[in-house]
């Protein structure tokens, strides 16, 4: 009786020992995901409380930027879209007083700040680079957006889409990043602009961006919908 | 009056906290591999997508362009949790009940070399429900490689909510090699914690029934040899 119980005990260490090392049948189950997203949920409050917006991300010598920057994306860099100076325009939408589209002229023309801050990838490397623009703060109370709303998301030209809970967004690190390197954000890097984040990781960091919203409906995001941490704060 | 057996005992709430922590931990590393995979930290060092956590990486691959780190990331901050606590609550039981003042000390450098001796050379006796200076010291290892690996965990996690804790580590991708290293150190402990119970079946009976004994005369692993 004990060795049929100690046999059976042995089966199912054992093929819970196999489904462990054999993870995809679990990962990939529908129920599997669903608890690993309300995981995922769960994460997404801790950190919103865990975010303080008076914190800074550590920041370097200007000599510790990387000048040839870690290109990232999910197509090379030939099929970055190129968008053309004089028909760009950055639409508004949402819970914004003024929702004139902007030129990139009138974009540059805003006040601009410099940092020097590490840019942290969800894969684990990491790259310090110099960004200089317009705090999105300064940007969102120029266009009177209601910042009492919950979120700032973005929709971006290469069809990329992002966002953000609003402390981050008003946080005096998140740019509105127009130069790197002390250079006019090259193409591949997301030209006229990219959102420059280093309190987040950095596909939270949306590049070529053609929309800004602000809403209280939790925007989406590219990698988020494929399964990755909607909050991703560091 | 000594009884004629030797006898080791687990009450529930310990036997609950070692599964919980052993399955995480699991988890943890088979989920890990999968994200060392995505950007490995030393060019010769990738782990075989079967032995690691995340699905099907083809699959994923051709549904969205993700390898499966999403679901590894997913099935490790999921872990971190059920890890996390299981851990504490074991810290907290282990001092308050006595478990480890009783069973886990003294143990001393001295005591420590005997023993290793002796099992280097197979002649280390096990008796069931005791403890030798080097499995204390292992245990002891485990649970403050545990530790480390939170510590390091955080700092990756949240690097500038934590700073400066990524300093005590050497900084972002020191503590990124920490969290490898004692990975590492955890595995192999794994191996002989694993290998050691085969040896000694009874031990795994006590830690999943709560309770195991066998005849005073103690076993040496010299007889299994």
């Amino acid at each position: 009786m004990t060795l049929v119980r100690r046999q059976i005990m042995r089966g199912g260490l054992s093929a819970g020992a196999l489904t462990l090392l054999t993870g995809c049948d679990l990962s990939d189950h529908d129920s599997v995901q669903r608890v690993l997203a309300r995981f995922s949920d769960w994460n997404d409050r801790v950190q919103a409380a865990l975010f303080n917006p008076n914190r800074l991300a550590r920041t370097f010598p200007e000599s510790m930027a990387v000048k040839d920057f870690r290109y990232n994306a999910w197509y090379g860099p030939d099929k970055a879209p190129r968008l053309d100076p004089t028909d760009y325009r950055l639409h508004l939408a949402g819970r914004i007083d003024n929702k004139r589209p902007w030129t990139v002229e009138d974009l540059y023309a805003l006040p601009q700040v410099s940092q020097v801050t590490r840019h942290v990838c969800v894969e684990g490397w990491s790259m310090i680079g110099k960004w200089s623009g317009t705090p999105l703060r300064t940007f969102l109370e120029r266009i009177g957006a209601d910042t009492t709303a919950r979120y700032v998301g973005f929709e971006c030209a290469d069809g990329y889409y992002e966002g953000m809970d609003m402390p981050t967004a008003l946080h005096s690190q998140t740019l509105m990043a127009f130069r790197l390197s002390d250079e006019i954000l090259p193409t591949k890097y997301g030209y006229p602009f990219k959102i420059r984040i280093p309190t987040k990781l950095g596909f939270k960091n949306p590049k070529f961006v053609t929309t800004i919203y602000v809403t209280d409906k939790q925007p989406r995001g590219y990698w988020t919908d494929r399964g990755y941490n909607w909050f991703s704060g560091i | 009056m000594t009884p004629a057996y030797d006898e080791q005992r687990h009450p529930l709430s310990r036997r609950v906290l070692h599964w919980v922590m052993a399955l995480s931990i699991l988890v943890m590393i088979g989920s890990g591999w999968r994200i060392y995979n995505a950007d490995p930290i030393f060019e010769f060092l990738a782990f075989p997508e079967w032995a690691t956590l995340g699905g099907d990486a083809q699959a994923s691959l051709a549904r969205h362009g993700d390898p499966g780190v999403a679901t590894a990331i997913a099935w490790h901050f999921a872990a971190m949790w059920t890890l996390a606590v299981a851990y504490i609550l074991f810290l907290a039981w282990g001092l308050i009940s006595g478990h480890f003042r009783r069973d886990f000390l003294p143990v001393g450098p001295r005591a420590f070399m005997r023993d290793f001796v002796a099992a280097l050379r197979f002649r280390l006796e096990h008796r069931l429900g005791e403890y030798n200076a080097v499995q204390k010291v292992a245990y002891w290892a485990a649970l403050g490689g545990i530790a480390v690996m939170i510590l390091s965990g955080i700092a990756i996690w949240k690097p500038v909510q934590s700073y400066p804790l990524e300093l005590l580590f050497g900084g972002f991708q020191g503590a990124r090699l920490v969290h490898f290293l004692v990975m590492a150190g955890i595995v192999l402990f794994l191996l002989v914690h694993v290998g050691l119970t085969l040896l000694v079946p009874r031990t795994l009976l006590a830690m999943v029934a709560g309770r195991a004994t066998e005849p005073r005369h103690s076993v040496t692993t010299e007889t299994v040899r």
